[in-house]
């Protein structure tokens, strides 16, 4: 279990002022300047290091990202884009930090947008978040005011801005790409690549897209020590992480712990445990609803953290936690998962836009049971017709429910189909 | 320059190429739907993906830039698996209502579903529909059938200049649509029925009339503009079914500006199909001898300075040869080709040519443009010009009405003071053409049919000159024509001989005879006294004021020679037979020189053509432009300070073909700006 001295946000829960002085008080904006002055690459191998991963799902090492931003500038400037429309149903980690904690994001910013020499950064905030978006603008204000930003930023010599920008809550504008194009005034629909943001960004210009997470942790990182941070977890699995632990668990809480916590114990330690007990649990999203579900003889041992979920074909994403008891109608849920992806699939290409309905009706189906067994297979199959032929991993995450579903619990679907046909033919 | 290998094949391609277009270079092809060469990259269909060594999952060829050391399979079967379920994604709330569907036989849809499709549907869902959109009356929509390429989108917004189009709402509810549910206003809104890979955008004045199987398929030149379009003529029987635009990178690019796509109803509306004299006071049909007999009788014994004639402007090459010829030998040098009386000499061929070229505005860095609005009068070289300033760097202004272009441009005065200024060089624009290294002017008739008409082109020139248009290799001055015959009237020297007459004192009254061929923007008030032979094909204002009316034939219906205003001849050829007793021109012309003792010396329009040739070496030369040297024309003179006007008030009813076409006469109330005055019994 993760120490308290450990901890990066000490303000979690929003029980302290969230405001600049309260920030201080907590170490934020502590000697930024020194931060600064490890120089670009300095702190670019910092981060590097310390083996941190993009917290927003992939899991992209972030040093590895910056690394990629043009060190001489060919007249274009570089900005810094902070992925701040957290939707992914079950995840609310990013949302916390911008209302209890914005200024150890806009710390952040400031660091990581010196590192990959950008003039600016641009907090792309989801639509939904009103007092999140309210709350980083006083922040932002009171930065500004104090000097922490803008010219010479926090006496580093460095002149910075931060924009705030909100959107207006389309999942697919969480995509990097889709992000960038909404952010220039366009529909939201994911660009191709290549080329890649760090080379054709926001306005054409270099750019580099993270996670408010990745971002919020980066100077506590450089404060602390790289090792300290590479110290925790496991190897290529380093430093804490926000869990979003939901459902049917006793006490749902935002907790942040150690990369590979046990699920189990993440659970009974911070969530109260699942309702009626570990034994009552059926099955857990472990990353946000777009990661396979994994059934409990999985969850009793799994470690979270990305290796060991991608081990078992499921994934750590956002770390959004999803339980569910037995109580639950697993296909159900799946079911409400893939309406989501449909009502969120942007359209722009054809696998994504017509699959996404497709599975769904099926889904629809399989619910009811009003299917034939071979309609699985099929599912199945209409799923890999839409995953890794997409412009954008949206068609992905909707295929992937859809398959951790079936399997899994495939004698589940084919029970309710069985039981249905025997219903119409009584 | 990348290597890569494609089914074991190497090839080396230019940087910048992408895989597709390494693939086809390969000998490999490659579906698709939303790629098209002249337009943005979508790679939204994902037909076209191809599996390539050491990537994941499969790329999309059209977006992927090719790289060195690539190793792509375009027939593994991944890639099999890949275009499938693209084809049954595309397919499954696509309503495969062939049958009733107009795109029906040649349809990229049911093509790649016969090529790369499974053959067999799993869908067993209910299908979407999505409702109709109206998008005027030149476009049908169906759009339930739509793929959701966005062809249509990007051309709409790319080429043509309108953000009209767009795709609203998310996902499977994704609709492609304008806006406001307002007809998409643009002159080459037509295009988009091509580009539409499924029967979402058809033609609507087509509809359900024809298959594609069905139709001869005859490629010619279009003649409702000076850009000369290389045009295909579709028919069936004596019946024109639509036309469509043929590639030719020089001119049209695969475009078609929709008048000239639009009007083939005027084909069959208001024709001329048998000769006409007037009797009484009234026109009445007659047989071609008593015509010509008729004609015969007023021009016996008359001096030939009493005759005029003036030819219009959808005239071919070899009628004006022959009315040259024929008023030649009834001693008449009252002839000329410039119906709307227009300053330019045929002296000069570098003086009435667009020297530039349409593919050289590409080129240019910087462009006047001088009483003209490209967009109306040259739709097909307007969307070169907006080519061009897409690409960048191009500082465009405009002398004369402001208006619309589809491009940004500086607007600097309305009339000739305002060149004046430019050409003396108290004007900043004067400067930035100066600074450029390939400057261009285009000066429109607009500038050119006034009365000062000479002294601006005059002006024109002395721009020109001055900021080094005219240099090696390169010819920034441009005439923009609106007339098909025009460049070659010029060519074959129909202009006033010594002490002739022009456009002007012919209609003037003054003289016994005036022979107008095809002639029907002309103000023929005046020629109440005078004996009026009209030959053409429709009953326009000049078959009105007619006492002698030949029916002549129309582009579709004849072969010719039609010269653009880049100075490119180019062979129409014919069709459809002309209607009833019309006939092609240039035989008219010559049966009448029987008839009047005067034979013209050809039997063939071989042997015409040698005499063109022999008038106008370069028309033996066909889709080439032969470069015209730069030399003296203009006159010096006064300007006035009357503003330019734009000779086109109505895009739709420029011609005697569109303004008897049902379908132009729609456009026109719908798009164009001119309101004509209710008259109660319309609507």
């Amino acid at each position: 279990m993760l120490k308290d001295q450990d901890r990066i946000f000490t303000n979690l829960y929003g029980v302290h002022d969230w405001r600049l002085a309260g920030a201080k008080s907590r170490g934020v904006w502590d000697n930024t300047k020194a931060l600064i002055e490890m120089g670009q690459d300095g702190i670019v191998d910092a981060v590097k290091e310390s083996g941190l991963r993009g917290r927003g799902g992939a899991g992209f090492p972030t040093g590895l990202k910056w690394s990629f931003m043009p060190k001489e500038s060919d007249g274009r400037p570089s900005y810094l884009v902070v992925n701040a429309d957290e939707s992914e149903p079950g995840t609310c980690k990013d949302r916390e930090i911008m209302r209890f904690d914005p200024h150890r994001l806009l710390e952040g910013c400031l660091v990581a947008g010196y590192a990959m020499r950008a003039i600016a950064a641009y907090i792309y905030i989801r639509g939904e978040f009103v007092q999140e978006a309210i709350n980083l603008e006083i922040a932002i204000k009171e930065a500004y005011e104090d000097g922490l930003i803008g010219k010479n930023a926090a006496g580093s010599g460095y002149d910075f801005d931060i924009y705030l920008h909100r959107g207006a809550g389309a999942y697919i504008c969480g995509e990097e790409t889709a992000l960038i194009e909404s952010l220039e005034g366009n529909k939201g629909q994911p660009r191709l690549k290549p080329p890649f943001p760090a080379n054709v960004g926001v306005w054409g210009c270099p750019s580099t897209v993270n996670n408010v997470e990745s971002i919020a942790v980066a100077p506590e990182i450089l404060r602390r020590g790289e090792g300290w941070f590479s110290g925790l977890g496991r190897p290529n699995n380093t430093g804490t992480k926000l869990f979003c632990i939901s459902g049917h668990v006793n006490k749902p809480c935002n907790v942040e712990e150690e990369m590979g916590i046990p699920l189990k114990e993440l659970i009974e330690k911070h969530a109260g445990g699942v309702r009626g007990g570990w034994d009552n649990l059926l099955a857990i999203i472990p990353g946000g609803s777009s990661v396979p579900l994994l059934p409990k003889d999985i969850c009793d041992t799994v470690l979270m953290d990305f290796d060991s979920l991608r081990d078992v074909q499921s994934g750590l994403g956002t770390a959004a936690v999803i339980v569910m008891d037995k109580s639950t109608d697993v296909i159900r849920a799946i079911e409400r998962l893939s309406h989501f992806y449909k009502h969120e699939s942007c359209g722009q290409c054809t696998p994504c836009r017509e699959g996404t309905g497709w599975m769904w009706r099926v889904m629809q189906r399989l619910v009811s049971g009003e299917a034939e067994i071979e309609e699985i297979d099929m599912l199945i199959n209409i799923s890999k017709r839409i995953e890794g032929h997409t412009i954008c991993a949206l068609g992905d995450a909707a295929a992937w429910p859809v398959q951790g579903l079936v399997r899994h619990f495939r004698p589940v679907i084919e029970e309710r189909i069985n039981s249905r046909k025997a219903d119409r033919a009584a | 320059m990348p290597t890569l290998t494609v089914d074991g094949v190497e090839v080396t391609v230019d940087p910048g190429t992408t895989v597709l277009q390494a693939c086809e270079e390969a000998g490999a092809e490659i579906p698709r739907f939303c790629y098209h060469e002249r337009l943005s990259i979508a790679g939204n269909c994902r037909m076209c993906l191809v599996e390539m060594e050491k990537a994941p999952k499969l790329i999309a060829s059209c977006a992927m830039p090719a790289g060195d050391g690539m190793v792509i399979h375009t027939n593994s079967e991944i890639v099999k698996q890949g275009r499938e379920g693209a084809m049954e994604f595309l397919l499954i709330n696509h309503p495969l209502d062939c049958p009733i569907c107009d795109q029906g036989g040649e349809c990229d849809l049911q093509d790649q579903s016969m090529a790369y499709g499974s053959g067999d549907s799993r869908y067993d869902e209910l299908k979407r529909a999505v409702a109709e959109k109206n998008m005027g009356p030149l476009i049908k929509t169906t759009m339930t059938r739509c793929i959701h390429c966005t062809r249509c989108v990007r051309f709409a917004t790319e080429v043509a200049g309108v953000d009209d189009l767009g795709a609203i709402n998310r996902g499977e509810n994704m609709e492609i649509a304008t806006y406001l549910e307002q007809a998409l206003d643009s002159e080459l809104s037509g295009n988009i029925i091509d580009l539409c890979p499924v029967g979402a955008l058809t033609s609507k004045p087509y509809a359900f009339t024809a298959r594609p199987w069905e139709l001869s398929k005859t490629e010619s030149i279009d003649a409702l503009d000076a850009v000369g379009a290389n045009i295909r003529v579709d028919s069936r029987g004596d019946e024109v079914m639509r036309v469509l635009p043929r590639l030719h990178e020089d001119v049209n690019e695969e475009w078609l500006s929709d008048r000239s796509r639009f009007s083939y109803d005027g084909l069959k509306a208001q024709r001329l199909d048998t000769p006409y004299v007037r009797k009484d006071g009234k026109l009445q049909p007659v047989g071609w001898t008593e015509a010509f007999e008729a004609i015969k009788d007023k021009l016996n014994g008359l001096e030939g300075d009493r005759i005029g004639a003036i030819a219009g402007d959808m005239v071919c090459a070899e009628s004006m040869m022959a009315l040259k010829d024929l008023m030649e030998q009834l001693g008449s040098p009252n002839l000329d080709c410039r119906q709307d009386g227009a300053a330019l000499s045929a002296e000069t061929r570098s003086a009435y040519l667009f020297n530039t070229t349409i593919a050289g505005i590409e080129e240019a860095d910087a462009l006047l443009i001088v009483g003209s609005n490209p967009k109306t009068e040259a739709s097909l070289i307007n969307a070169r010009i907006r080519k061009r300033w897409k690409m960048g760097s191009f500082p465009i202004a405009l002398i004369g009405e402001e208006a619309d272009l589809g491009y940004a441009h500086e607007y600097l005065g309305a009339g000739p003071n305002t060149l004046q200024d430019v050409a003396n060089g108290s004007h900043s624009f004067a400067e930035v053409l100066k600074k450029a290294e390939r400057p261009m002017i285009i000066v429109g008739q607009g500038a050119l049919t006034r009365a000062d008409g000479a002294a601006v082109l005059s002006v024109a020139r002395t721009i020109a000159e001055n900021s080094g248009m005219i240099s090696e290799g390169w010819n920034g001055f441009n005439i923009l024509h609106m007339a098909a015959s025009r460049v070659a009237g010029l060519d074959l020297g129909l202009v006033p001989g010594e002490g002739g007459k022009g456009t002007r004192e012919i209609l003037s009254g003054n003289l016994e005879v005036v022979f107008l061929l095809g002639a029907d923007e002309v103000d023929t008030s005046s020629l109440s006294n005078s004996f009026v032979i009209y030959q053409g094909s429709h009953g326009d204002a000049g078959a009105q004021a007619a006492d002698v009316i030949l029916p002549g034939s129309a582009y579709t219906e004849k072969d010719a020679i039609w010269v653009n205003t880049e100075g490119r001849p180019q062979l129409g050829r014919r069709a459809i037979f002309p209607p009833g007793d019309a006939r092609e021109d240039w035989t008219i012309l010559r049966a009448l020189s029987e008839t009047l003792g005067k034979t013209l010396p050809y039997d063939t329009i071989h042997q015409l053509r040698e005499r063109m040739i022999a008038v106008a070496p370069h028309l033996a030369d066909i889709d080439v432009v032969t470069p015209a040297a730069w030399g003296g024309f203009g006159e010096s003179g006064t300007v006035t300070a009357d503003p330019f006007s734009n000779p086109i008030s109505d895009y739709y009813l420029t011609n005697s073909i569109s303004r008897a076409s049902k379908i132009m006469a729609e456009c026109s109330s719908s798009f164009s700006k001119v309101k004509f005055e209710e008259t109660g019994t319309n609507g």
